[in-house]
């Protein structure tokens, strides 16, 4: 029904999408996997109309499609359920379910002829008594999903995209979901389903399409495939980047978290942490890395649990955590890593004030003086501290994050995504003093997707998922594979989570 | 490609001095027009006086909405919080009857400066505390004490004007906005400048140092900058700004007590539409009002450049209407101009280059 060869999409310098080719049929469902950064959501913004790919060719029944709008593909019948709900949650469900429809004239809503069609759509996604002009932002996040799933019905679509529709929804109601998507795929509809749980992949699609870096690496029937297969399709990339190491050894005990529970995630988290040690978390995002980091610095109201440094349990404030040795990278450089519109001297010492100053005070030639040994430790590349930060690389970005942990004289390095969109040799240089800091007897807890760096650079590797942390292994005794099979299975237990 | 790069630079340059340009700029245009069409005295010792008067009037409370401004708030309660506290310090020194001169009249003075000046202050207290703890916008917060010190002020004065007697002030209190030609009258001997304008040529100074040189002031810079930022860095982005909306409400007292010798009543409707010509001292002289920037020597100049715009039309005989139009208009031009500062002046440079090349 959908036929997609040869698509190529690049955003300036980066190649997004290249060569990539893909089937969708008619009464089947399709599995589109792939890491994070693969591919799969630009692929799914040009099949929507959100992107125009730069070459290659699309058909749809036989018909060549090149959508130009997300508009215009609706109305060749394709529809999008995203991961993100993109209901407005002050309208009625009606009102939703009416936006970016066909039947309007000149602006105006006919909605008599309209609500035949709503209704049905209603039912046909299982919410017959649903009241159409409820406030959409008042329903559960299962029902919102089916809305938004009642919302492409009702638009006549004949190929629906999923975009890891699970991912917002508590166990029971995907079930729900499955039954749906298998009564639509009965129906004669197409039916693209992104997702990194390969147990749902095996429980609701047919076929199976894989994307990495861009490309295209492999498709055909799943029954045909194995979960090693595909995981290895997945992950399957040569390593030539350089990780230089730095050899430091584990001493004691210092930061111990037993039970720890933020509202949602993380949930239920014990992991012991020593002097001297690179604990590596792996996982898939939105599995609570990034939340549990933010619950350990304080920055996310953790629920329950304890955290002990130094045998002593955490105050509760940022400030008072800093004092205590903890330090934070965000992963959002943009927004909360960095002022961007202040200078490089500013960044450095937000925070760190206290250093240079008596009785509120500053002295600002001791401010420059220490910052300025900080860009030269790092080695920034600026003209000088004056410099404003956003004026500078991604990587140099990174670099004046990194060294303003280093200016705090933190003991304790949570570090989240530290080389994400940074490149290669400004992350082999962030490695290097990752083991610089382990063997000064510091101790790093190393978030990435990125798995050989990982398997590189850490000491003990943690897989979380869905919130919870599931294996903790030294580095030796895990593999890429192991890495992505732990990240991909759903937790026993997370029947139980609670999803608030 | 030389003349385009000079070009920039020295646009550049003239940028960076912009408020200062622009007043000198106006000044020099309203004294050419003054003389070919007005009295000519326009350009005058006097006249001069009475500018920098009336544009501190503006420039004290602009002082602390440059902080509030450069923390990333606003404060639209400003103009009310104002008279608010000038109609407390009027309804003090009414309800006193001793003479200034009097012995024991000291103590009672400083009482009612103190009551005046904790007025302000509590205003500021309260904008900074409702909008750390509810996290609500500052413009609504601040639209509500706006009305609330409005209502607040007609229920102490009775909705009437206070007028206290004159003989009740102390001299320096009477003189603080004196701008006439007996020299005696004047904080530095022989050297006419109005006592209001010198208490805000020393705030200012106060308060470019508190954002210079203190950790605190520093930490205003970062929490308007970026407060996601400044809370990763274990700013208390929430104490932070409870004490940035305190201490402007100092600055607001002083100002009242400015306004109150000034007018030497206190009318508490008065202050309705002054928030606006606060905030525009300050957004003239570079402040962004999506936070971290604004400069103290700017805001200084952004008062004075309203005043000496309203005084010059006043002595061409332009109706009030029109400059109110003109200031509108000045402001709209000023913060396009400023934004190429801040952002691309590519796009203006890019087409002089183009025509150059």
């Amino acid at each position: 029904m959908l036929e997609v060869s040869g698509i190529a999409k690049r955003f300036g310098a980066t190649v997004a999408l290249d060569r990539v080719s893909l089937a969708a049929e008619r009464g089947r469902v399709l599995a589109l996997i792939g890491e994070n950064g693969a591919g799969k959501s630009t692929l799914l913004k040009v099949l929507s109309g959100a992107h125009q790919s730069d070459s290659g060719t699309m058909s749809l029944d036989g018909q060549p499609f090149l959508p130009h709008s997300p508009m215009d593909a609706r109305r060749r019948g394709v529809a999008i359920v995203y991961q993100e709900l993109t209901l407005a949650p002050d309208l009625s469900v009606e009102d939703n379910l009416l936006l970016g429809q066909p039947g309007t004239g000149m602006g105006m809503l006919f909605r008599s002829r309209q609500r035949e069609r709503i209704g049905e759509a209603l039912r046909q996604v299982g919410l017959p008594h649903l009241d159409p002009k409820a406030r959409t932002g008042d329903q559960s996040i299962a029902t919102q999903q089916l809305i938004e799933i009642a919302r492409a019905l009702a638009t006549d679509a004949r190929l629906i995209l999923f975009d890891e529709p699970t991912s917002s929804l508590p166990a029971a109601d995907v079930d729900r979901l499955f039954q749906l998507i298998d009564d639509l795929r009965r129906k004669g509809l197409a039916i693209i389903y992104i997702s990194h749980f390969l147990e749902e992949v095996r429980r609701i699609a047919d076929d199976y399409a894989v994307l990495r870096d861009g490309h295209s690496v492999g498709s055909g029937q799943l029954e045909q495939i194995s979960d090693e297969q595909i995981i290895s399709l997945m992950v399957g990339r040569d390593v030539t980047d350089l990780f230089p190491t730095v050899s430091h050894t584990i001493g004691d005990p210092r930061l111990q978290v037993r039970k720890l529970s933020g509202s949602p995630i993380p949930s239920d988290v014990s992991f012991e942490l020593r002097r001297g040690e690179i604990f590596g978390l792996a996982g898939l995002v939105g599995a609570g890395r990034t939340e549990l980091l933010r619950c350990l610095f304080g920055l996310r109201p953790a629920r329950d649990g304890t955290v002990l440094l130094e045998g002593r349990p955490l105050p509760n404030s940022v400030g008072r955590r800093k004092q205590w040795g903890l330090g934070l990278l965000s992963e959002d450089r943009k927004t909360e890593g960095l002022a961007q519109n202040l200078s490089i001297i500013e960044n450095l010492a937000m925070g760190n004030h206290g250093r240079y100053s008596r009785l509120g005070w500053l002295n600002l030639a001791a401010r420059s003086r220490d910052c300025q040994r900080w860009m030269r430790r790092v080695e920034v590349k600026a003209e000088n501290g004056q410099q404003c930060v956003d004026e500078l690389s991604g990587g140099n970005q990174q670099k004046v994050a990194f060294a303003r942990l280093l200016a705090q004289d933190a003991e304790v390095y949570l570090l989240d995504e530290p080389t994400k969109g940074i490149d290669v040799g400004t992350k082999s240089e962030i490695y290097r003093m990752m083991g610089e800091l382990a063997a000064a007897g510091k101790t790093l807890v190393f978030v990435s997707s990125y798995l050989p760096e990982l398997l590189a650079v850490c000491d003990t590797i943690g897989v979380m998922a869905r919130g919870r942390l599931t294996e903790v292994r030294p580095a030796a005794e895990w593999n890429e594979e192991d890495l992505m099979t732990a990240a991909v299975a759903t937790p026993a237990a997370s029947e139980e989570t609670e999803f608030a | 490609m030389n003349l385009k790069r000079r070009l920039g630079s020295i646009s550049l340059a003239l940028l960076n001095h912009g408020p200062a340009l622009a007043l000198i700029a106006i000044v020099l245009l309203f004294t050419i027009a003054d003389n070919a069409f007005g009295s000519g005295s326009f350009f005058s010792g006097r006249n001069a006086r009475v500018i920098i008067n009336s544009a501190a009037l503006v420039a004290v409370p602009a002082l602390g909405m440059t902080l509030i401004i450069i923390a990333g708030g606003i404060d639209l309660s400003a103009g009310t919080a104002l008279t608010l506290s000038g109609t407390a310090l009027a309804i003090a020194f009414r309800d006193y009857t001793i003479d200034a001169q009097a012995a024991g009249a000291g103590t009672w003075i400083a009482l009612a400066l103190l009551g005046g000046l904790g007025v302000g202050v509590l205003c500021g207290l309260l904008n900074g505390i409702i909008i750390s703890v509810t996290e609500m916008v500052p413009f609504i917060v601040t639209l509500g004490t706006m009305t609330i010190f409005l209502g607040l002020g007609q229920v102490i004065a009775d909705e009437s004007t206070v007028y206290p007697q004159t003989e009740h002030l102390p001299d320096w209190l009477r003189y603080l906005c004196y701008t006439g030609s007996n020299e005696e009258r004047y904080w530095i001997p022989f050297l006419p400048i109005p006592s209001s304008g010198l208490i805000a040529i020393l705030l200012g100074g106060l308060v470019a140092a508190l954002l210079r040189l203190t950790v605190f002031g520093r930490n205003i810079v970062a929490v308007g900058s970026s407060p996601s930022t400044a809370r990763l860095c274990g700013i208390r982005v929430g104490a932070t700004t409870v004490w940035v909306y305190a201490l402007a409400g100092i600055f607001v007292a002083v100002g009242a007590l400015l306004y109150f010798a000034n007018v030497k009543n206190g009318n508490p409707s008065d202050g309705t539409g002054k928030e606006l010509e606060i905030i525009a001292a300050v957004v003239l002289g570079g402040g962004s009002l999506s936070g971290g920037r604004g400069s103290v020597s700017g805001t200084l100049v952004g008062a004075l450049i309203i005043k000496t715009i309203s005084s010059g039309c006043t002595m061409l005989s332009i109706p009030n209407t029109y400059t109110h139009i003109i200031i509108g208009v000045i402001i709209i031009v000023a913060v396009l101009i400023d934004g190429l500062r801040n952002g691309t002046p590519a796009w203006l440079f890019n087409r002089l280059g183009r025509r150059a090349d």
